[in-house]
C-alpha cells in the first residue's frame, strides 16, 4: 500500500503550498501585485520558529503563534513601505520591487546569521502508525490537521467577519468600497497581515517536515506556491488551497516514480501547461459584466 | 445643507471641473443635467472623496469636507451610487446591503435592511443571489439600497436610468422621489435623461464642458428654449 502513503505525503507537503500560495492570491486578489517577497516571509517565519523552539524552548503552538505573529507584522511592515506608495504606479515597478524587497530581506538574514543551515529541532514527537497498510508519520497528521484548521479560519474570515468582508469588497472594487466608507488602507493591511502569517505557518510547518532551514529556503517553495495559486486561479481564495495540494500530489508522485529529479521541473512544467491551456484557472472564470 | 464654490478639479492634466459653484438645501432634489464628458460625474467623486479638488470650498452642514478622505464623508451623511451601480458581483445581495451599512455600529441595520426590502420587494426575491446575476434595473435598485443603508442624509445619484428600459426608469424615478418624501433624504441627482429628471428635481444646474452654465428652478429649464433644443429633443 505504498501509494497511500505517498497520497499522505503529497497532501502534507501540499498543504504547505496551499498555505502559502493563500497570501498570494489573497495579495493579488486586493492589489493585483504578484508579492515575491512572500517566500522571505515564509523563510522568517521558519526561523522565528526554530529560534523560539530551540532557543527559548518553546512547544509547537507557542512557536507556531509568535511565528504568525512576528510574519504578519512583517507582511504590513513590507506593504507600508514598499508597495503603499506604488498603489498607483504601474503594475511592472511594483512587482521590481517587490523581488528587490525579497532579495533584501534573504540577504539581510545572511549578513546577521549567515548563510548556514540549521537543523530544527524535534518538536513534536515522530511516531509512524499504520493506516490501511501505509506508516502515516504523526507529524504529517499534525501538519496537516493544523493547515486545515488554519484554512477553516481563513473562509470564516474572510466570508463571516468585517474585515473580511471589507478585503471582498476591496478586492472587486476599491472604490465602490470607499464609498461604503471601508478603510482601504487599513484593509489592504489586513490581507498583508493574514495572508503573511499563514506563510509563517507554514515555515514553520517546513522545518519540522524537512528538518533543514537556511535563509534562501524561502525561494523555491515561493515560486512553487506562485505555481500553486495560478494553477488554482490567482485570486481565489479556493483556488490555493486546491492547487497546493495538486502540485503537492503530482510533485510527490514523480519522486514515488523514481523520478526525484524532476520533481521541481514537474511544478515548472504544470506553470507552463497552465499558462498555455487554461491561463485563468482550474478555478478562473472569465469575468463578465452587466452594465 | 451643501454649498460648493468655485472648485477645480483635475484628472492629470485635464481640468474637468472648472470653477463650479452649486448649492443643495435641505430635503431638495436637485438635478444636474448635461452631456456626456461634461463633468456631472466627476463633481459627484468630488463631493463623495473619490477625487480632491485643486482650489475651492465645499462645506456640508457648514463643516469643510473638500479634500477630506471617502469613509469620513460616508459617515458624516453622504452616500453615493455611483455610475454603473458598481454593485459587488460576488457578493450576494443581502451581503451588498450589509456592506452599505459598514460604518454604522449601531442594532438596527437588519431593520433597515427589511426597511430596503419594502422599498424594492425585488431584492427581497434575490436576497441570497449573486448580485452579478441581477437585471440592470436590479442591480441599480442594490446599488440606491445599498447607499440607504447608511442612512444618508443627501444621497448622490449618478445616471440612475443608465442603459435601463423605459418602464424601469419610470419605476427607479418613482422610488428616487419616494426616498425623499419619506426618509426627508436630500438628493443631488445627475441625469443625461433630462426629461426624467427635470420632472421630480425642484431645481437644476447645466453643467457644459466643466462649467455651470445654467441654473434655475425644475418649471424654468423645461420651459427654456436652450434645454429644449439641446436637452430635451427639441
Amino acid at each position: 500500500m505504498e501509494w497511500v502513503q505517498q497520497i499522505v505525503n503529497g497532501i502534507s507537503l501540499g498543504s504547505i503550498y496551499a498555505l502559502i500560495a493563500l497570501g498570494y492570491t489573497m495579495v493579488y486578489g486586493i492589489i493585483k501585485l504578484i508579492n515575491f517577497a512572500h517566500g522571505e516571509v515564509f523563510m522568517i517565519g521558519a526561523f522565528v520558529g526554530f529560534y523560539s523552539i530551540a532557543g527559548w524552548g518553546f512547544g509547537f503552538f507557542p512557536a507556531l503563534l509568535l511565528a504568525m505573529t512576528v510574519c504578519a507584522i512583517m507582511g504590513m511592515v513590507i506593504e507600508r513601505v514598499a508597495y503603499r506608495r506604488l498603489r498607483n504606479a504601474t503594475r511592472i515597478a511594483a512587482l521590481i520591487t517587490a523581488i528587490g524587497i525579497s532579495l533584501f530581506i534573504q540577504y539581510l538574514v545572511i549578513y546577521f546569521r549567515g548563510a548556514q543551515p540549521e537543523a530544527y529541532p524535534n518538536v513534536l514527537s515522530n511516531k509512524t502508525f499504520d493506516f490501511f497498510g501505509a506508516q502515516i508519520s504523526s507529524q504529517s497528521v499534525m501538519i496537516l490537521s493544523t493547515s486545515i484548521v488554519l484554512m477553516l479560519l481563513l473562509q470564516f474570515i474572510v466570508h463571516k467577519t468585517k474585515v473580511g468582508k471589507a478585503m471582498r469588497a476591496v478586492s472587486h472594487d476599491m472604490d465602490a468600497a470607499r464609498l461604503m466608507g471601508i478603510n482601504v488602507n487599513t484593509t489592504i493591511s489586513a490581507t498583508f497581515a493574514i495572508g503573511s502569517s499563514l506563510a509563517g505557518a507554514a515555515g514553520v510547518f517546513f522545518g519540522v517536515y524537512y528538518t533543514k532551514i537556511e535563509p534562501l529556503m524561502g525561494v523555491i517553495p515561493g515560486l512553487k506556491a506562485f505555481v500553486a495559486a495560478v494553477l488554482g486561479g490567482i485570486g481565489i481564495i479556493p483556488g490555493a488551497m486546491v492547487g497546493g495540494l495538486v502540485l503537492g500530489l503530482v510533485e510527490t508522485v514523480v519522486s514515488a516514480f523514481g523520478y526525484s529529479l524532476w520533481r521541481d521541473a514537474a511544478a515548472f512544467i504544470i506553470l507552463i501547461l497552465i499558462l498555455l491551456f487554461k491561463p485563468s484557472g482550474i478555478f478562473g472564470k472569465n469575468a463578465r459584466e452587466k452594465v | 445643507m451643501l454649498k460648493v464654490d468655485g472648485i477645480d478639479v483635475f484628472y492629470g492634466n485635464i481640468h474637468a471641473l472648472k470653477g463650479v459653484s452649486i448649492e443643495v438645501l435641505e430635503g431638495e432634489i436637485v438635478t444636474l443635467i448635461g452631456a456626456n464628458g461634461a463633468g456631472k460625474s466627476t463633481l459627484l467623486k468630488t463631493l463623495s472623496g473619490l477625487l480632491k479638488p485643486k482650489n475651492g470650498t465645499i462645506l456640508y452642514e457648514n463643516m469643510s469636507i473638500a479634500g477630506k478622505q471617502a469613509q469620513t464623508i460616508v459617515k458624516s451623511g453622504i452616500s453615493h451610487v455611483p455610475e454603473g451601480r458598481r454593485v459587488f458581483a460576488n457578493m450576494t445581495v443581502e451581503e451588498n446591503l450589509e456592506l452599505g451599512a459598514f460604518v454604522r455600529k449601531d442594532k438596527e441595520i437588519q431593520k433597515d435592511i427589511q426597511k430596503v426590502y419594502d422599498l424594492f420587494p425585488r431584492l427581497y426575491e434575490r436576497r441570497k443571489q449573486l448580485s452579478g446575476t441581477l437585471s440592470g434595473g436590479e442591480q441599480q435598485m442594490l446599488a440606491m439600497g445599498r447607499a440607504i443603508m447608511a442612512r444618508p442624509k443627501l444621497l448622490l445619484l449618478d445616471e440612475p436610468s443608465m442603459g435601463l428600459a423605459p418602464i424601469m426608469v419610470k419605476t427607479i424615478f418613482s422610488i428616487i422621489e419616494e426616498i425623499n418624501k419619506t426618509n426627508g433624504t436630500t438628493i443631488l441627482l445627475v441625469e443625461q435623461n433630462a426629461h426624467m429628471a427635470l420632472s421630480v428635481a425642484k431645481r437644476g444646474y447645466v453643467i457644459e464642458t466643466g462649467r455651470v452654465v445654467l441654473t434655475g428652478s425644475a418649471q424654468d429649464l423645461q420651459s427654456s428654449d436652450e434645454i429644449k433644443s439641446a436637452y430635451l429633443g427639441g
